[in-house]
């Protein structure tokens, strides 16, 4: 066990870095590129502070590591921290995702001190989210994020930013607020906010019906599930691509990382009951959103509407209560953090050049930009989940997991994968293949050093895990069997009594 | 009784001797003494707050019980001269920049100060309505305080006829109350009132009436915006803290010790007024234009969020209502002294529109003003949000359910007129600058900020101090 305080030091060093950025004087270049460099720095050394997580964590302990605790808000309102095998990769998947975002945004020009700190801040309350093991605490961090991202969509963010950004700030913060009134209700039942404590409590049972949709209504709006996923695409359109990313990659994982915190293991009789529905929604958003992707004509707006479809396989994962289908959820979660990352980088890298979303507006980029092609294809292919890619084992795992338990979920959940080629093919023959026409797509240049410096460690870990995705499901296994066992143990003697009562 | 056995109001009578003794010395010297009295005012207030400080923990009663010196009247105490002295440091420039020059203010504010001390000390109807009156008749002074200008009479009018009103109402709920109970103390009133008469439940609902009318409770919260608006923004800095806070720990003492017995009878008016203010206080304010008609609005919704935690009457509610009352207090400070800096060469300006890119000319006010405006939303980790949340979860506790889900609703639809002016002034263009901040403006604003940014950090001690307050109720 370390002796330093490595999680806390992961989440506040961020905060540190912002500080430092306020204090630049001026607003002229000089401070433009020493905000730019103290936010990567910070960023980088989080990441490398990140590394000694996995270096000291103990992949066969299923309880929680690096736990720090220290009374905070008076009572049982702790300050406590803590990651096991669930929600480690979460942070991992934050501190390595925030150094590329902010050499993605390295070009932008508008604002650069306040940009920086808040990405720091938003760093620091990603971070935190995942790693409050107090669900006071852990209700501070995952509200907090709503004010960076609203700055950052607003400030920065297209031409309707300020309705997305209204939008985002206003669904999320509805969905979140009954989650809080659950919360209250959970300290004022057991006595305890202490996560720990609270995975075993066992609420009684018509109890854990309205915790479970109160914290429902907060993670499905976060995910998002559909029919509550409409302020997504307008969040993903308006936001600077580094917003897109974060908000892809790690802020919709926050919804699915509740689920699997909360609402299976506290309230399994109500997740239990509501698994069918659950099932349903999951299959509605895969097949939905991958219909009305095909539709889309602006790159962002299909990705985004894709992100809905491949969470959607998150969720059936999760409601399963099986090893493999939970498995299945945290590895879908942080392949589809990569993977979308990447391809709003993607988007990101042509939208600099031409400054349209238009998919119209593109065509035949292979000709002059061989590279991009390349990677776009490597990140189009892990979006479909062809076999050698992270998006691959993801679905996968979690199609068995769902036939094994719900047939007609898995059948038409499978259809979702054959829209997902329509869609995500298709853009990419439409963006990248055919002959230049346009005339301002001629001169159109190949990636530069900066972004092939940001996509290829993505390109990497896409083909890592789609050959060996042990590191992920390695390091949850423990956790992953614990939280299953133990759900199943809860709902073990109702199904006996029931058994009994037949 | 003995001169020694006054100890426990020596604050008081620092207030009111104070008060007494600058009023002479503008008497005689007129308003050219103004910066002194400003002066020997800020110091009263200080050495009162000293004197609070230091004394006994224990409650001491006097004057046959009319009144007590325990630890949350001492609590409320401490708030409503921090607001006073705050309001007090922010008027002197604002008089200065509009050349008015009014020693009357200082000396008014000292006397509803101690109006507000008798009423949170107050522990029967006759001392409840001497505090109140004498607060009262100062601020209704105070409102009309730049003479010459319509709209501050105006306000001060209107403040005057509908608090006349809203005084008749109580004295008539209070005559009830005494004249089906035979007695004015509330502990009396407690013993007498075991069972719910038609008598006293209406002595309650007058009483309660004007009580709700104090704290601009819906639906007695009609004069709010008027007056904010119409009053000069020093003073309506100083109402929106300072005289709410001690309404508001009044309402909560007369609730809770003098009808614990019938307390699912003032209940119902407590939930009904709670859910009525929070409701229209989020939804009034979005069309407002002008920044303090829709701060009117706020400390309507805000009233509304600090009577949740009456509503179940128990220790951790009125806990929870003195920790919501001193963040809200801090939030409401730091929001005016924003409002007050808000001035141009053409004199001050009161649009929102004003503030446009604020973002962009004055960065570290804008910090600040969204700061305050996410927390006064109730967002983490701002001291907003806790304010929140632990009346919320006295609530919960008390099992007013619906209540609690009605109030974190209408925070959401309150959420969107604070982002409003989140998004004035980091998204649109940037307007004209203003003039620079006024040192003592600044002052206030920096440690009302940093109270408010920081506090989640070291929530401790208030929350500590606010638990053990509570006791001393029962």
């Amino acid at each position: 066990m370390a002796t330093w305080p490595i999680l806390s030091v992961t989440t506040f060093l961020p905060v540190a870095g912002a500080l430092f950025i306020l204090l630049l004087r001026g607003d002229d270049e000089a401070a433009k590129r020493n905000a730019r460099w103290v936010a990567l720095w910070t960023t980088v050394i989080t990441f490398i502070v990140s590394i000694f997580l996995i270096a000291g964590f103990d992949r066969g302990n299923p309880g929680f590591q690096f736990v720090e605790d220290h009374p905070w808000l008076g009572g049982s309102i702790r300050y406590k921290m803590g990651v096991d095998g669930i929600s480690l990769p979460f942070v991992i998947l934050t501190t390595f995702l925030m150094p590329i975002t902010i050499v993605a945004s390295w070009h932008i020009e508008k604002r650069v001190k306040e940009y920086m700190v808040l990405f720091l801040l938003l760093e620091t309350l990603m971070v935190g989210t995942f790693s409050a093991l107090d669900i006071v605490l852990f209700y501070v961090f995952f509200e907090g994020g709503l004010i960076p991202m609203f700055l950052i969509i607003g400030v920065w963010g297209g031409a309707r930013r300020v309705y997305a950004s209204f939008k985002f700030f206003l669904y999320t913060l509805a969905g979140s607020v009954l989650m809080l009134l659950a919360i209250m209700a959970m300290y004022y039942q057991s006595g305890t906010t202490d996560i720990v404590k609270l995975l075993t409590h066992g609420f009684p049972r018509e109890m854990q019906t309205w915790l479970w949709l109160a914290f429902f209504a907060s993670f499905a709006v976060k995910l998002p599930m559909w029919p509550v996923h409409t302020w997504l695409p307008d969040a993903h359109v308006e936001a600077p691509t580094a917003g897109s990313v974060i908000l892809a990659a790690v802020l919709l994982k926050m919804g699915g990382y509740g689920f699997l915190r909360f609402s299976l293991p506290m309230f399994p009789h109500a997740s239990e009951l509501f698994a069918p529905m659950m099932f349903f929604l999951s299959v509605v958003a895969i097949i939905y959103t991958s219909l009305v992707a095909l539709m889309q004509e602006d790159i962002k707006k299909l990705i985004a509407y894709s992100s809905v479809a491949h969470m959607g396989f998150v969720t059936l994962g999760i409601f399963t209560f099986s090893n493999e289908g939970v498995q299945a959820g945290v590895f879908q979660m942080v392949s589809h953090g990569i993977v979308s990352g990447a391809l709003f980088l993607c988007v990101g890298v042509v939208y600099d050049r031409m400054h349209t979303r238009e998919i119209a507006a593109y065509g035949g980029l292979v000709n002059r930009m061989p590279v991009y092609a390349a990677v776009f294809m490597v990140f189009t292919m892990a979006n479909v989940g062809l076999p050698g890619t992270s998006g691959f084992i993801g679905e996968l795992l979690a199609l068995m997991a769902v036939f094994k338990v719900n047939t007609w979920a898995a059948v038409f959940a499978t259809t979702g994968v054959i829209l997902s080629a329509g869609y995500a093919l298709w853009l990419y023959r439409r963006v990248v293949f055919g002959v230049i026409e346009k005339d301002s797509l001629k001169s159109i240049t190949d990636l530069d050093r900066r972004e092939v410096a940001i996509l290829v460690p993505l390109v990497i870990l896409t083909i890592l895990f789609g050959f060996w995705p042990a590191p992920v499901l390695d390091t949850s296994a423990a956790a992953v069997g614990n939280l299953v066992a133990q759900t199943k143990a809860a709902l073990a003697p109702a199904k006996a009594a029931l058994l009994g009562v037949q | 009784m003995t001169l020694a056995s006054l100890m426990p109001v020596v604050p008081e009578l620092v207030v009111i001797a104070g008060a007494m003794t600058l009023l002479m010395l503008g008497v005689f010297r007129g308003d050219n003494s103004t910066p002194l009295i400003e002066g020997g005012a800020l110091l009263v207030l200080g050495a009162t707050l000293v004197l609070i400080l230091m004394q006994p923990a224990a409650p001491v009663e006097l004057f046959g019980g009319s009144i007590v010196v325990d630890a949350f009247s001492r609590f409320f105490k401490v708030l409503i001269i921090i607001g006073a002295a705050a309001a007090l440091i922010m008027a002197a420039p604002f008089w200065r920049n509009h050349k008015l020059s009014r020693f009357e203010f200082s000396v008014l504010l000292l006397l509803s100060v101690a109006g507000m001390m008798v009423m949170v000390s107050a522990r029967d109807l006759i001392s409840l309505y001497l505090g109140i009156e004498l607060m009262s008749l100062s601020l209704y002074v105070i409102a009309a305080i730049d003479r010459e200008n319509v709209r501050s009479t105006e306000a001060g009018l209107k403040y005057f006829v509908l608090g006349a009103l809203s005084s008749g109402m109580l004295l008539y709920g209070s005559s009830l109350i005494y004249g089906f109970t035979g007695t004015v103390s509330f502990a009396g009133i407690a013993a007498a009132a075991k069972e719910p008469s038609l008598g006293l439940i209406f002595g309650i609902v007058f009483l309660f009436a004007g009580l709700a009318f104090k704290v601009s409770a819906v639906p007695f919260h009609m004069w709010t915006p008027d007056v904010y608006e119409g009053a000069p923004t020093p003073v309506t800095a100083f109402f929106a803290a300072a005289p709410k806070v001690a309404a508001i720990a009044l309402f909560c003492r007369v609730a809770v010790t003098s009808f614990p017995a019938i307390a699912s009878q003032w209940q119902q008016i407590v939930v009904f007024v709670a859910i009525a203010s929070m409701v229209l206080g989020a939804f009034a304010a979005i069309g407002q234009k002008n920044i303090k008609r829709l701060m009117a609005y706020s400390s309507i919704g805000h009233v509304g969020y600090a009577l949740v935690g009456l509503a179940p009457g128990t220790a951790t509610g009125i806990s929870s209502v003195m920790i919501y009352m001193s963040i809200y207090l801090a939030m409401t400070l730091g929001t005016f002294a924003c409002i007050i800096a808000m001035r141009r060469d053409g004199g001050q300006v009161e649009e929102i529109d004003q503030l446009s890119g604020l973002a962009r000319t004055q960065p570290v006010m804008a910090f600040v003003l969204a700061a305050l405006m996410f927390s006064l939303a109730g967002i983490p980790p701002l001291a907003g949000f806790f304010a929140k949340f632990y009346v919320f979860l006295a609530a919960i506790e008390g099992k007013f359910y619906t209540l609690a889900v009605i109030g974190v609703l209408a925070s959401v639809v309150g959420a969107y007129y604070y982002l409003r002016i989140v998004k004035i002034m980091y998204i649109d263009e940037p307007a004209q600058q203003f003039l620079p901040m006024p040192k003592p403006v600044a002052a206030v604003l920096l440690l009302s900020s940093a109270f408010v940014i920081l506090f989640f950090v070291y929530p401790g001690p208030l929350v500590a101090a606010a638990n053990a307050a509570a006791k001393s109720l029962f």
